[in-house]
């Protein structure tokens, strides 16, 4: 048995629940580009935390699995992302959110 | 009209017998006269300057080839039997669509070989005049390209053997004659003529196309050929409707009562134009179509009785306004309305001899008036008003002596050309029941006819000089005093062709073509006809002699009441110009108010109305990414609280 297994599964999903809500938060109000970023990635971990601790919780591996994509779906998204936001600073000379309100150069 | 028959026919019927031409005989190849001038018109259009002087001789030649032709031709059809000498010559395919073809053919028959001889003898006794009068203008070769354009034109409309080959030569004479009204553009109010005279002629165009698709709906058939013979055939209102419609185009063309305000405005082109739009070309083409039709016209001779009302009153109104004109073109063009109101008369009565004998007679003294009168203007430095000549006859004999045949002529003198049409004209509509109001019109007209000329004569060429220092009028070249002379002859022995109504040669030879008049009761007796006509004539000659005999400025100068209102031509052009400038233009600011406040804005309040919602929906669209983040999250706890009130409620 782990260390951890004397933490009841309700820790693990207030821990998911104040990440996901901080990184919510952050995208709502931050308006840096990269700090916004930084949120959505949080708030993803904290979707994966939940699934990992219901898969314990449960006794099977779906949610470790499902976390795994997850994980796999954010690295793509990290690599787009970070290219977008490159590139916005090379146009507009800035990474605040609220410059790129154009769709057009 | 119950009862009565107008015209009936005597003789063969026209149509009855249609021949095809041997081949390498003249008739055969009748589409040259036209195409000959076409296409000389074409090079001296394309290549004219670089011909400079030469376009005129290659001009002539080309209407001089024509009038050989037209001789050619016109001694081929009287070699053949009476009863022979209708042909067709078909040239090249035109429209082939299943079930109807226009052929361009060419319809050569007593009718059109004499219009075609008239057409282009006259024309190129006005090429040669033109030598001389255009002598000094800087487009000289395009002059002769357009009127090559013009004879070409005509020949076209004469020659065609449809409907429809007649309308493209009816369009081409309205063409040429937009070009050689307008040739002098640079000043406005040609340019205004110009286009005055072509809108005129639409409007009457309107009229024959509207009538060529009654034809072709009624008959199948656009060629002169089948629909003449089967007019029998079709419902009387069909043949009313088409009469009218014909009639017209016809008014447009030959200036009368109500198109006919175009032709005194004519005047702007050069005068040899005038002389060719008078006597050969162009208004003629009204006579010649009704002619042309009247196998149709027989058939209702309630529309043909309009016809010559409208003849009529036409000749009395125009004549009436010749009486107080100044300007010698101007009263030669309303001579001419009212000469083709005599015509009108003739064919509307039924007596379409009398009326192409009156429209071949007709050309030749007014030819020879209005090259006088070019003359005239030549030799007086372009003075145009009558009151500052006088005294012209020793300066210019020639074209004073060949002005007094003229005259003659067409006030009717007797043994002149135009004393046996005019009078046959009169006695036609003697016969007819109904028209002895328009024999009475007539004797007047004849009377103001005797009167206009006379006064005309006496103030350009008798009495004392009263042109302006420094004019010094003179004789004109040969090449203008020839034509005068040759038409001179015309008009003196012209009435040869016709010396007698019933039996002249003109009578026999178009027997086959056009649909002959039958002596019918005459209402005042034959032998009162004559003095009658003679008496109004020799009035007319009088009362000028008497009035004009000590013409001075002070005398001539001035005209007061009726006079003066004749002299603005009765304010007709006013009158319409109130009525298509102001009401015309009143109701096309309305019918434009309605589209722009009606029509338009329904369309516009649509679009507004979106915009304006638009402005309103827009507004949540702020660009903000955080405030869209806002909204999933919205919708996302929204639709969180839906599934757990769902859970718990125990639906899941």
């Amino acid at each position: 048995m782990s260390p951890a297994a004397g933490i009841p599964a309700g820790y693990y999903l207030l821990l998911a629940a104040a990440l996901f809500s901080i990184g919510l938060v952050g995208v709502l109000v931050r308006r840096n580009l990269i700090v916004i970023f930084m949120c959505v990635e949080l708030m993803l971990n904290a979707v994966n935390l939940t699934l990992v601790a219901f898969s314990r919780i449960n006794g099977n591996l779906d949610g470790q699995v499902l976390s795994f994509f997850v994980m796999v779906v954010a690295a793509a998204e990290v690599t787009v992302g970070l290219a977008l936001i490159v590139n916005l600073f090379r146009l507009r000379a800035s990474i605040d959110a609220d410059d790129a309100d154009r769709l057009r150069l | 009209m119950n009862g009565l028959i107008l015209a009936t026919e005597a003789g063969a019927a026209p149509f009855e017998h249609i021949s095809t031409a041997t081949g390498g005989s003249a008739i055969a190849l009748a589409w040259l006269v036209p195409v000959v001038p076409f296409i000389t018109a074409g090079l001296l259009l394309l290549f004219g300057k670089r011909l400079g002087r030469l376009s005129s001789a290659v001009a002539i030649t080309s209407i001089g080839f024509s009038a050989t032709m037209a001789v050619l031709i016109f001694v081929e059809l009287m070699g053949h039997h009476a009863g022979d000498r209708t042909f067709v010559v078909p040239v090249a395919t035109w429209l082939d669509i299943v079930g109807f073809t226009v052929d361009w053919s060419m319809l050569v028959d007593p009718l059109s070989s004499i219009m075609m001889l008239l057409v282009t003898i006259v024309g190129l006794l006005i090429h040669v005049y033109s030598l001389g009068y255009m002598d000094h203008d800087p487009r000289y070769e395009r002059f002769f390209a357009y009127l090559n354009l013009f004879a070409a034109s005509m020949l076209v409309l004469v020659l065609g053997s449809s409907f429809l080959v007649l309308f493209v030569g009816w369009e081409l004479v309205g063409l040429s004659s937009y070009l050689l009204i307008g040739f002098w553009f640079e000043k406005k109010a040609y340019a205004a003529a110009a286009k005055k005279a072509f809108v005129t002629n639409r409007i009457g165009d309107v009229g024959f196309m509207v009538a060529m698709f009654i034809i072709f709906a009624t008959f199948g058939s656009l060629e002169f050929t089948e629909v003449l013979p089967m007019v029998a055939t079709a419902t009387s209102g069909t043949l009313v409707a088409i009469g009218l419609l014909l009639f017209i185009g016809a008014t447009g063309k030959s200036a009368q009562i109500p198109l006919y305000v175009w032709l005194p405005d004519a005047m702007a082109g050069p005068t040899p134009v005038s002389a060719l739009i008078h006597a050969a070309t162009m208004v003629t083409a009204g006579v010649y179509l009704v002619a042309r039709t009247s196998l149709l016209y027989t058939q209702i001779p309630d529309v043909g009785l309009l016809v010559a009302w409208i003849g009529g009153i036409t000749a009395f109104v125009a004549g009436a306004i010749a009486c107080a004109q100044v300007d010698l073109k101007k009263i030669l063009a309303y001579s001419t309305v009212s000469q083709l109101g005599y015509m009108f008369i003739g064919v509307g009565v039924g007596d379409n001899v009398a009326a192409v004998f009156h429209l071949l007679t007709h050309g030749f003294f007014k030819a020879l008036l209005f090259l006088a009168a070019g003359s005239v203007m030549h030799a007086m430095a372009d003075q145009t008003d009558i009151r500052r000549m006088g005294g012209l006859w020793s300066k210019m004999p020639i074209t004073g002596t060949t002005s007094f045949i003229g005259v003659l002529a067409i006030a009717g003198f007797p043994f002149m050309s135009g004393f046996y049409s005019k009078e046959e004209i009169l006695a036609a509509s003697a016969e007819t029941p109904g028209a002895e109001g328009i024999w009475i019109l007539g004797l007047v007209v004849a009377a103001m006819t005797a009167f206009y000329m006379t006064r005309w004569f006496m103030l350009i060429f008798t009495g004392d000089k009263r042109w302006d220092e420094g004019v010094h009028p003179h004789e004109s070249p040969l090449s203008m005093t020839l034509p005068l002379g040759l038409l001179a002859i015309a008009s003196i022995g012209g009435g040869v062709i016709n010396l007698d109504p019933k039996t002249g040669w003109l009578h026999g030879w178009l027997e086959e073509t056009v649909i002959l008049f039958e002596i019918r009761e005459t209402w005042i007796p034959v032998a009162a006809h004559l003095p009658a006509a003679l008496t109004a004539a020799a009035l007319g000659v009088i009362v000028a002699f008497f009035m004009y005999r000590a013409a001075s400025m002070s005398t001539i100068g001035t005209g007061g009441g009726l006079v003066a209102v004749a002299r603005s031509k009765f304010y007709v052009d006013e009158f319409y110009e109130f009525f298509t400038v102001r009401v015309g233009g009143a109701l096309a600011n309305g019918f434009a108010r309605t589209d722009r406040g009606g029509i338009d804005g329904i369309v516009n309040g649509a679009a507004g109305l979106t915009r304006s919602f638009a402005g309103v929906a827009r507004r949540t669209q702020t660009g903000y990414v955080r405030s869209y983040a806002l909204g999933i999250l919205a919708g996302t706890l929204f639709l969180g609280v839906l599934v757990a009130a769902a859970f718990l409620g125990g639906d899941i």
